[in-house]
C-alpha cells in the first residue's frame, strides 16, 4: 500500500520545514545577510551532531530517549578541564580532552545504565531527576576540585572552577577554522563537518556490528531477544554507556566551536535540544536511524538560527527567539510523548 | 516492638531530615530566633503549593511538576488586578477570584495532554511546564503592550511593548499575613487551648488507648507551659520580639487542608482514590477515568494558583519571567520529605514536608559557611538535596514496579 507523502515524511517536518521557509522568506525581505546566516546555520549544525547523535545507541537498546545527556556532559566537561589545566593546545588538547573524558563517561555510563537497567518503561523521568541530581552534585564538585591554573580557577580565590572557562589560547575554533574555506559568502568549518560525519560513520557501522545487531534486537523486542538468548540487561549497559561516551565527546567538539567549557547549572537542560532534534528529525522514543539524527539536527539548529535575526528585526530586545526555541523544543518532545503514549506498556 | 519499628520504617525519610536538620542547626551556630522566624514565614507561603500536589497523587497521576502553571495563572490574575489599580486585602481576594478561571482552563488543558501520555505523567506535565511557561513568556514579553493595550506605562518595559521583569505589590505585600499577627507565645497558647478542647472531645467521645491520649494530653500541656512561661514568665525575650506568626496565613493554609482532606472523604474523591489505586479496576466498575483524571489536574491546577498568590503576597514583588519556574521541583521535594511517594500522599506529610524542607533550605548556607567556609557548597547542597530526594524516589518508584511486573510475569509463566 502506497503513503501519502504527508504521512511518510510526517507532519511535524512539513510544519517545522514550512515555517523555516517562511523564516527564510522574511529573512530575505528584511535584507539580512543569508550568508553569514547560512554559515551559522552549518556551524551550529556541527556542533550539535554529535550531541544529538548520543540518542542513536539509548533509542537502539531500547532504552528510550536519552535524558542523561547532563551525565555524559559532566564527564566530557571533567576530561575538557584536565586538558586545560595540563595546558594543552592545538589538536593534541582536543584530543586529550576526548581521550580524558572516555574512562569518566565509561564509569558514569556504567553506573546510570545500571540504574536505568531496574527502572525499565520509566527511563526518561527517572534518567532526566537522576541527571538533575548529578549536575547540582557537581556544582558542589567544581567548587572543591584541585585545579591549579589559572585558566580555570576563580581569580582571586585561586580555587575553585569558574563558571566558565575560555579555550581562547587553548583550542578555541580549531575545527571550525583549520582547513575552512568560502563558498559564496559561506564559510563552510570543514574539520566540524568532518568531526561529525566520522562520528555517524562509526556509529552506522557500530550498528552494522555484530553487537550493534544484537543491540537492536534487544531494543526492538526484549522478550524475544531474551528467548532467543540475548542478554537484554548487558546490550542495554552498553547501548547506555555509548550514549554517555558521544554526550561526553559532544561536548568537547561543541565547547571548542563555542570557545567556551560552560559548568554549574550550563549542562542542566542540555538533554532538551538534542531530544527535540532527533524526534523532530522522525525518530520515536522506540526507533532511530541516523538519517534522523541528521535531518533533525540540522532541521532544529536552522530553525533556532534562522529564527534569531528575524525575531530581532520583530522585537529588539532579543527576546523572542528565546521564548520560540522553548515552545518549539518542548512543543515537539510533548507532540512525541503523546504519538508514542496512551497505554502503560 | 514491631510495630514501633514499622512506625520508625514508614516514617525513616521525615527523620533522616530531622536527623540531617538538628546537625545542620547544631554546626551552623545559627541564631535560633532569625531561623524559627524565616521557617515559620517560609512555610506559610510554600504548603499550599505543597498541597496542591496531592491530588495527581492520588490519582494515580504521580508528582504534577506542571503545578508552574497553576503559578502562572496565579501570577495573571495578580498581574491584572494590579492592572485594574485594586490593592490591599480587596486585591488580593480578587486575584484569587480571578485565578478560578484561568486555573480551570490551564488544568483542564493539561489534562488533555496527559490523558495521552498515560503512564508518563510526570516528565510530561514537567515538559508542559517548560512548555507553557514559553506561552506566558510570549504573553508577558509581546502581545501585553505589543497587541493588547496596557493603559498604564508604568507596568511596561521602555519601549512600551511587554511587561517589566519586575512588579512591585505596592499595597499588597503582606495583605494577608498582616491581617492577623502575633507573637510566638500568643500562637502556643491559643494552638494548646483549641488542642486541648479537642482532647477532651477526644476522650470523652471515642475513649481512644489511654496510653496515647496521656501522651498527646503531656504534649499539650507542655505546650501550655511554653506559651505561659514565654508570653507571662519573661523567658526567651528574643523569640517573643522577633518571632511573629502570620496566623491568618496560616488559618488559610489550614482550612486548605481540611478541604483537601474533606474532599476525599467525598464521591468525587472516593473515585479519584480508586483510579489512583487500580485504573483497570475502576474502569470496570463504570468510572470513566479520563473525567478523573482531568478533575485531579484542574483542581491541583487551582491549588496552586491560589498558592502562588499567598506565596507572592509574601515576596513582595512578583518576578514576572522567573517567580513559577521552579515551583513544582521544590514543592514535589518537599512533599517528599515529608514521606509522601509517588502514589501515595497525605495532608499532614505535605505540612510536615514543607516544614522540614524550608527549615533545611534555611540552614544548610550557615552551615556550608561554618563547616567549608563557603555559604555556596550549602546552597548548592540543598539544590542537591531537592533532586537528590526526587530522583531516589523515582527510581525506587519504577524499580517497585518493574519488580512487580516481572513477578507477575513470572506467575504466567508457571
Amino acid at each position: 500500500m502506497k503513503q501519502s507523502l504527508i504521512a511518510r515524511v510526517g507532519l511535524p517536518r512539513i510544519i517545522i520545514f514550512a515555517f523555516l521557509l517562511l523564516l527564510l522568506a522574511l529573512c530575505v525581505l528584511t535584507k539580512q545577510d543569508l550568508g553569514a546566516i547560512t554559515g551559522d546555520v552549518i556551524v551550529r549544525f556541527g556542533m550539535n551532531g554529535i550531541l544529538a547523535l548520543s540518542m542513536f545507541p539509548s533509542i537502539l537498546c531500547g532504552a528510550g530517549l536519552n535524558f542523561g545527556v547532563p551525565i555524559g556532559v559532566i564527564a566530557g566537561l571533567v576530561g575538557g578541564l584536565l586538558s586545560v589545566e595540563f595546558g594543552m593546545t592545538g589538536f593534541g588538547g582536543v584530543a586529550a580532552a576526548c581521550l580524558f573524558s572516555v574512562p569518566i563517561a565509561v564509569a558514569f555510563g556504567y553506573l546510570y545504565g545500571k540504574l536505568l537497567n531496574t527502572v525499565k518503561g520509566n527511563e526518561i523521568v527517572v534518567g532526566n531527576y537522576i541527571s538533575y541530581a548529578a549536575v547540582s552534585l557537581m556544582c558542589i564538585f567544581w567548587l572543591l576540585m584541585p585545579f591549579t591554573n589559572p585558566a580555570i580557577t576563580w581569580p582571586i580565590r585561586g580555587t575553585g572552577v569558574r563558571t566558565t572557562v575560555t579555550l581562547e589560547g587553548f583550542y578555541d575554533g580549531l575545527l571550525n577554522d583549520t582547513l575552512s574555506f568560502t563558498v559564496l559568502g559561506v564559510k563552510i568549518p570543514t574539520l566540524l563537518l568532518a568531526a561529525f560525519a566520522l562520528a555517524c560513520v562509526l556509529i552506522w557501522l557500530f550498528s552494522r556490528s555484530k553487537t550493534g545487531l544484537l543491540m537492536k534486537a534487544a531494543g526492538e523486542n526484549p522478550m524475544y531477544a531474551a528467548a532467543a538468548g540475548i542478554s537484554v540487561d548487558a546490550m542495554r549497559l552498553k547501548g547506555i554507556i555509548l550514549s554517555t561516551l558521544l554526550a561526553a565527546v559532544g561536548i568537547v567538539i561543541y565547547s571548542q566551536s563555542y570557545g567556551f567549557y560552560q559548568l554549574y547549572n550550563a549542562p542542566l537542560n542540555m538533554a532538551f535540544a538534542p531530544v527535540a532534534a532527533v524526534l523532530l528529525g522522525g525518530a520515536t522514543t522506540r526507533t532511530v536511524k541516523i538519517r534522523h539524527v541528521i535531518i533533525g539536527t540540522f532541521l532544529f539548529q536552522a530553525i533556532i538560527t534562522v529564527a534569531m535575526p528575524v525575531a530581532n528585526q520583530l522585537a529588539p530586545d532579543g527576546g523572542l527567539a528565546e521564548v520560540a526555541r522553548i515552545i518549539v523544543s518542548n512543543g515537539i518532545i510533548l507532540y512525541a510523548l503523546m504519538q508514542s503514549g496512551g497505554e502503560r506498556k | 516492638m514491631t510495630k514501633w519499628k514499622r512506625t520508625l520504617k514508614k516514617n525513616a525519610v521525615p527523620l533522616l531530615f530531622i536527623s540531617l536538620s538538628a546537625f545542620a542547626f547544631l554546626y551552623s551556630g545559627a541564631s535560633g530566633p532569625v531561623v524559627v522566624s524565616d521557617v515559620v514565614s517560609r512555610f506559610a507561603r510554600n504548603a499550599i503549593l505543597v498541597l496542591s500536589l496531592i491530588f495527581p497523587v492520588l490519582a494515580g497521576m504521580g508528582l504534577n511538576f506542571g503545578i508552574a502553571i497553576g503559578a502562572m495563572a496565579g501570577q495573571i490574575a495578580l498581574f491584572f488586578v494590579m492592572l485594574a489599580g485594586i490593592t490591599g486585602t480587596n486585591g488580593l481576594l480578587a486575584a484569587a477570584l480571578l485565578c478560578v478561571p484561568l486555573a480551570v482552563v490551564f488544568g483542564w488543558l493539561s489534562s488533555l495532554v496527559l490523558n495521552r501520555t498515560k503512564g508518563q505523567e510526570m516528565i510530561t506535565s514537567m515538559l508542559l511546564a517548560f512548555f507553557a511557561s514559553g506561552v506566558y513568556q510570549f504573553f508577558f514579553l509581546y502581545l501585553l503592550g505589543g497587541v493588547i493595550p496596557v493603559n498604564n506605562p508604568d507596568f511596561l518595559m521602555g519601549s512600551g511593548i511587554g511587561v517589566r521583569s519586575n512588579l512591585d505589590m505596592t499595597g499588597m505585600q503582606y495583605a494577608l499575613d498582616d491581617l492577623l499577627k502575633t507573637d510566638v507565645f500568643t500562637c502556643l497558647l491559643a494552638t494548646a487551648a483549641g488542642f486541648g478542647v479537642w482532647l477532651v472531645y477526644q476522650a470523652v467521645k471515642h475513649k481512644k488507648q489511654p496510653l496515647y491520649l496521656a501522651l498527646l494530653f503531656a504534649l499539650d500541656a507542655a505546650l501550655l507551659a511554653l506559651g505561659v512561661l514565654g508570653k507571662f514568665g519573661g523567658l526567651w525575650p528574643q523569640y517573643r520580639v522577633m518571632v511573629q506568626i502570620p496566623v491568618a496565613t496560616l488559618l488559610v493554609v489550614a482550612l486548605v487542608g481540611f478541604v483537601i482532606r474533606y474532599f476525599f472523604s467525598t464521591r468525587m474523591g472516593q473515585r479519584m482514590r480508586a483510579v489512583g489505586n487500580d485504573t483497570t479496576a475502576s474502569s470496570a466498575v463504570g468510572i470513566d477515568v479520563n473525567r478523573v483524571r482531568t478533575q485531579a489536574m484542574i483542581l491541583s491546577t487551582l491549588v496552586a494558583a491560589l498558592g502562588q498568590i499567598v506565596y507572592l503576597q509574601n515576596i513582595g514583588t512578583i518576578a514576572v519571567y522567573s517567580a513559577h519556574e521552579n515551583v513544582g521541583m521544590f514543592s514535589a521535594a518537599a512533599l517528599l520529605v515529608g514521606g509522601a511517594s509517588v502514589s501515595g500522599a497525605t495532608v499532614p506529610q505535605a505540612l510536615l514536608g514543607t516544614l522540614l524542607f524550608h527549615l533545611l533550605f534555611n540552614i544548610l548556607p550557615i552551615a556550608g559557611q561554618k563547616l567549608f567556609g563557603s555559604p555556596e557548597i550549602g546552597e548548592y547542597f540543598r539544590v542537591f538535596i531537592a533532586y537528590g530526594i526526587i530522583a531516589v524516589t523515582l527510581s525506587l518508584y519504577a524499580w517497585k514496579i518493574t519488580a512487580k511486573r516481572n513477578a507477575t510475569r513470572e506467575k504466567k509463566r508457571n
